[in-house]
């Protein structure tokens, strides 16, 4: 029998405020344990929240970007469990009146357009960190408790189980990732756990509309374990079901180094989370005043974006997708384009040479060595037909390293192009006399011969004749 | 009884409290009897009744995002049961 | 001459005509303890030697000439559920018998501000819950007036100090009525404000949608002086009131004339005792002859209150306690590992008490009984609510007794947790509709035991029940009596 699967997502995101979203300790990552606490965050006997204004309008901007509906009337709730990295044992969340819902993200997966649903967006408080004693949890005979996480504001953000395989739900935490930058609510760092998924897969036979018992793999922080975990999972719950098993409910963890998923094993009974309104927080009433004063202040959104590099520039529905698919490149792209940088050269340039450079040295779009002014201003250099493209990619090197402008470099290593028709001539002239063979087939009609012979002008004079002059030569010299 | 053995042990589970045998049958009466008396709020029609979590209405009471100052390490573990190397401590989480 | 038998105000006036200083005053209060403490057992932490230091700080102050405000230089005690920076705060539970907090509760920092004497905290039932401060974990607090008899709860230590002389007012919690019971149980003064009138931070939470700080004193005057200084708008409790404070001291009037004042028939019936009614009844024959206009109105949903108190504080209790874990503060029973470490350190540190509202909470809040239970509870607190709305359109204030029966003998209780809830039934509707309520003395049952007289407040309007107190007060001497500690211990 083949096999569907149901995937969904709760995208845990780490909002980008300066304090907790119940008190007004730092947030901030790597401080040392325990110092970005206070009698609130460390839930002291007496004290009592009160909310950052600012993770309120965070998650509202974050529901309009994602096309959500925003409940008028908001309010926290208590959610009851115990665990020592949660001070009061129970977490502050949001359960039947969540700040956002019904929402909705477009994602592309091989050029096909998918609608993914979003159930709801809540306002929640991060839990402190456990250092366990040994290498695991398991083998562990005590564990340290750290609170400075405790209370960092994170949104929840629950999509529709619409997604039907680990590309899918990929494409849908990358679309996520990408909005939430563009709005400028979180940093989503993923290595630091800013941005992290608990994820749900079932199977069920294709055509069914029914859905399977499913599994939850937690705290996945990196779109490569995403998709291995997934694959894994659905791997793993064919062959149950195939042997004619059940899929048993349950929360499994994903192992990034063995690619796998494990039981956990739990003994505990299913989470009775006893609910409850949490009485020291008003209700959060929001008016559509205030809806459409953060509409307003929203920037433009990847979709929106997209359309418009295809429409201002003309670049291919994929680059656009490509180069808006995180705010920094976006941001990159235009300031390139800026410098008066032709756009589908720009496109080409940041998703060819420059993404590998990135990729290869680890190096952030925002960081790169090599600045928009300075591509921008190599891709004129292009464009005057200073250079080759060819000579072009040396340039990019040597940039990638050497702070020069691309002119000086250009200037400094000799590379500028030979537009002077005598020396070009001369280069010309010579490799006609040294290929007789080449000319004659070229001469029988075997025009791709003329190939050869630019490639010995290119070699004479180090690639730095304009390759345009030096066909538009031959061809005169040759004769048609 | 509306309050069984069972009731009550699902309850001690969730209230992280154990209690012994030889108590059960004390607790279970006397909840029992606080829950059968507390059912004379089934006589009150609430069909079209909000429910009421707060004493009195307010909302949207927010604080500006300003840093304020933490406390000193020492005093935020000063009544810690046990703690090591600037960490509150705890026995192992998972049980054998 | 002994003080410490006087009302606070009498008491800064002569510290402001230098007739005794701070220090004599302190003195005289701590001598009294001396003598009286070992009987009474109002206290659970005692601070004599800062005390002395802070009377001697206030005595220079007046010395170099500068003015004094009210409750300068004044003994008082503080509920020990009331977080007091450095000094030890227990909630008189074992789980927190070494838990020193790192921090001051709001209304310890605005009290602070007026430099009073600080003399210790006082005895409550663990966490606040109860209604005769037997279920503390240290030792019971014994009726000033008969020490046979409790003193009332959950404040039974503030009250009882106030009452004995111990302190010359105290700060105390009101969830269900834990200010105004023991103020009626001892023959003082208790005002429970209205909810959001006093911040809550550092107030050890019990049941956070209900609890209140207010004061216990001698006297009217002295509540009022106490609740201008503990008043206002913190932006550490969101819950707080935004409203502007008015001067509380200006409501002290005696002017009831044309004051319509409502009777609810639903608190004259059952279970009550016949000596409290007539008390009651005399003390509105009192306000008649004075000029206010007595008018029966109907709380019909008064009957629920109970059941609907009891539902919503233990739910919230619940959770207000699951942080007592042994993790991170609060004492430590090990287990081989977490859970059993959490759950040994609540069996064995949680009095039985306490336990039983933490397990009715979890029970009303778990799956399956959430709906018949807790969010019932709710929906009946809005009609309780509306019932408040409905009857002060008609009335300015509402009066009934505070405690069904005056103070009963220690152990008679007890072991019938329901039977004492029972006793709840006048001050928990006040809780559940947030409004403001005052206990003060309005005679004696045959026994010698204090009565007390109710009245309750639209919300935001203590003056109205202040000047209404007030002027009952003054064509009385019951507040003048001061305990005479009988009884057989």
């Amino acid at each position: 029998m083949n096999y569907e699967a149901v995937i969904g997502l709760e995208i845990h995101c780490e909002l980008k405020t300066k304090t907790k979203i119940f008190c007004g300790c730092a947030t901030g990552f790597g401080a040392e344990q325990n110092t970005h606490v206070c009698p609130v965050c460390l839930g002291l006997p007496g004290v009592l929240p009160t909310i950052n204004k600012r993770v309120v309008e965070f998650a509202i901007k974050a529901g309009l970007a994602t096309n959500c509906e925003i409940n008028k009337y908001s309010k926290f709730d208590r959610k009851n469990y115990y665990y020592p990295d949660l001070p009061k044992n129970w977490q502050t969340s949001q359960y039947d009146l969540p700040i956002c819902i019904n929402g909705w993200v477009d994602i592309d997966v091989e050029g096909q357009k998918k609608r993914i649903r979003l159930t709801r967006i809540h306002m929640e408080e991060d839990a402190g960190k456990l250092v366990h004693s040994g290498t695991t949890i398991k083998d562990s005979i005590s564990s340290d408790v750290d609170y400075n996480r405790t209370g960092v504001p994170l949104l929840e953000i629950v999509s529709e189980p619409d997604m039907r395989s680990a590309a899918e739900a990929r494409a849908y935490m990358e679309k996520i990732k990408a909005i939430m930058e563009y709005i400028d609510v979180s940093n989503c760092r993923m290595e630091e756990g800013n941005l992290r998924a608990d994820i749900n897969v079932s199977l069920r036979p294709e055509g069914s509309e029914e859905l399977g018992t499913r599994t939850e793999m937690k705290n996945i922080n990196s779109f490569k374990s995403l998709e291995d975990a997934i694959n894994y999972e659905i791997e793993r719950q064919t062959e149950v079901l195939e042997d004619g098993g059940h899929v048993v409910q349950e929360t499994r963890t994903f192992d990034p180094a063995r690619g796998i998923t494990l039981s956990m094993r739990s003994k505990e009974n299913a989470h009775d989370y006893r609910y409850m309104p949490e009485p020291d927080l008003p209700p959060i009433i929001t008016s559509d005043e205030t809806i459409e004063k953060y509409r307003a202040e929203l920037p433009e959104l990847p979709d929106a974006r997209r359309a418009r590099l295809e429409k201002d520039y003309g670049l291919s529905d994929y680059d656009a997708g490509i180069i808006t698919s995180t705010r920094a490149m976006a941001e990159y792209f235009d300031a390139v384009v800026k410098t008066g940088a032709d756009a589908k050269l720009a496109a080409n340039w940041i998703m060819g040479d420059l993404a590998n450079a990135l990729n290869e040295d680890s190096v952030d779009i925002a960081k790169s060595p090599v600045e928009a002014q300075r591509l921008g201003a190599m891709i004129l250099l292009i464009m005057k037909n200073t250079i080759s493209g060819k000579i072009a990619k040396k340039v990019f090197k040597e940039m990638w390293t050497n702070p020069d402008a691309p002119e000086k470099i250009v200037k400094d290593k000799g590379l500028v192009q030979i537009t002077d028709t005598g020396a070009i001539e001369k280069a010309v002239d010579a490799a006609i006399a040294a290929s007789p063979k080449a000319v004659e087939e070229y001469k029988g009609g075997k025009k791709k011969a003329l190939g050869a012979l630019v490639g010995q002008v290119m070699k004479a004079t180090k690639g730095k004749a304009n390759p345009q002059m030096v066909n538009q030569m031959l061809v005169a010299k040759l004769g048609n | 009884m509306k309050v069984t053995k069972k009731d009550l042990e699902n309850v001690a589970v969730l209230s992280r409290l154990s209690i012994p045998e030889a108590e059960q049958k004390k607790y279970i009466e006397q909840m029992d009897a606080i829950l059968t008396y507390m059912d004379n709020l089934s006589a009150v029609d609430t069909e079209n009744v909000n429910p009421t979590t707060y004493a009195l209405p307010m909302a949207n009471v927010f604080r500006e995002d300003i840093v304020k100052s933490s406390l000193a390490r020492d005093a935020a573990l000063s009544n810690a049961p046990v703690k090591e190397n600037g960490y509150f401590k705890v026995p192992k989480v998972l049980e054998d | 001459m002994r003080y410490f038998a006087q009302p606070g105000h009498v008491l800064h006036d002569m510290l402001v005509k230098k007739e005794i200083s701070a220090t004599e005053l302190t003195k005289d209060v701590l001598a009294r303890i001396e003598e009286v403490e070992g009987t009474i057992g109002a206290y659970l932490t005692l601070t004599k030697e800062t005390a002395l230091k802070e009377a001697a700080a206030v005595d220079e102050k007046i010395a170099r000439g500068e003015r004094t405000t009210f409750l300068e230089g004044l003994p008082g005690a503080i509920k020990d559920n009331i977080c007091t920076c450095g000094v030890r705060t227990t909630c008189a539970s074992k789980i927190l018998e070494h838990f020193v907090p790192p921090y001051d509760a709001t209304v310890m920092k605005k009290i602070k501000a007026v430099s009073p004497v600080l003399l210790g905290k006082t005895n409550l039932d663990e966490f606040a819950m109860g209604g005769s401060t037997e279920n503390s974990a240290y030792h019971v607090t014994r009726n000033p007036w008969n020490t046979d008899c409790v003193p009332g709860g959950s404040s039974g230590g503030s009250a009882a100090a106030v009452a004995a002389g111990m302190a010359i007012w105290a700060l105390g919690s009101d969830t269900g009525g834990s200010i105004r019971q023991p103020a009626s149980f001892c023959g003082v003064v208790g005002l429970k404000p209205t909810y959001g009138r006093v911040s809550r931070y550092g107030l050890v939470a019990y049941a956070s949608s209900l609890d209140q700080i207010g004061p216990l004193a001698r006297d009217v005057t002295d509540a009022a002086n106490l609740l201008n200084i503990i008043s206002g708008h913190d932006e550490m409790d969101a819950t707080s009131s935004a409203a502007k404070v008015p001067d509380f001291t200006a409501a002290l009037r005696e002017d009831v004339k044309g004051m319509k004042i409502g009777l609810p028939k639903e608190y004259f019936t059952e279970g009550m005792d016949p000596e409290v009614e007539k008390a009651v009844r005399e003390a509105i024959e009192t306000y008649r002859s004075l000029g206010a206009e007595i008018i029966e109105i109907s709380l019909p949903h008064t009957s629920y209150a109970i059941s609907t108190y009891y539902l919503i504080a233990p739910a919230e209790a619940a959770t207000n306690l699951q942080r007592y874990d042994g993790v991170s503060y609060g004492e430590r029973v090990d287990g081989s590992d977490l859970v059993e470490m959490m759950t040994n350190t609540r069996t064995e540190k949680f009095g039985e008490e306490v336990k039983r509202r933490i397990m009715i909470g979890n029970y009303a809040l778990s799956a399956g009984y959430y709906d018949a239970y807790y969010l019932k509870a709710l929906k009946v607190r809005t009609l309780i609510q509306q019932d408040y709305t409905a009857a002060f359109e008609n009335v300015d204030v509402i009066m009934c007794p505070t405690a069904p029966t005056p103070a009963y003998p220690i152990g008679s209780m007890i072991s019938d947790p329901l039977q004492m809830y029972l006793q709840d039934i006048c001050t928990v509707p006040l809780n559940l509709a947030g409004l403001p309520g005052i206990s003060i003395p309005c005679g004696t049952s045959s026994k010698g035991m204090p009565i007390g007289l109710q009245i309750i407040g639209k919300a935001l309007d203590e003056e109205t029940i202040l000047r209404a107190a007030y002027t009952y007060e003054q064509s009385q001497d019951y507040h003048k009596e001061l305990a005479p500690l009988g009884g057989t211990n």
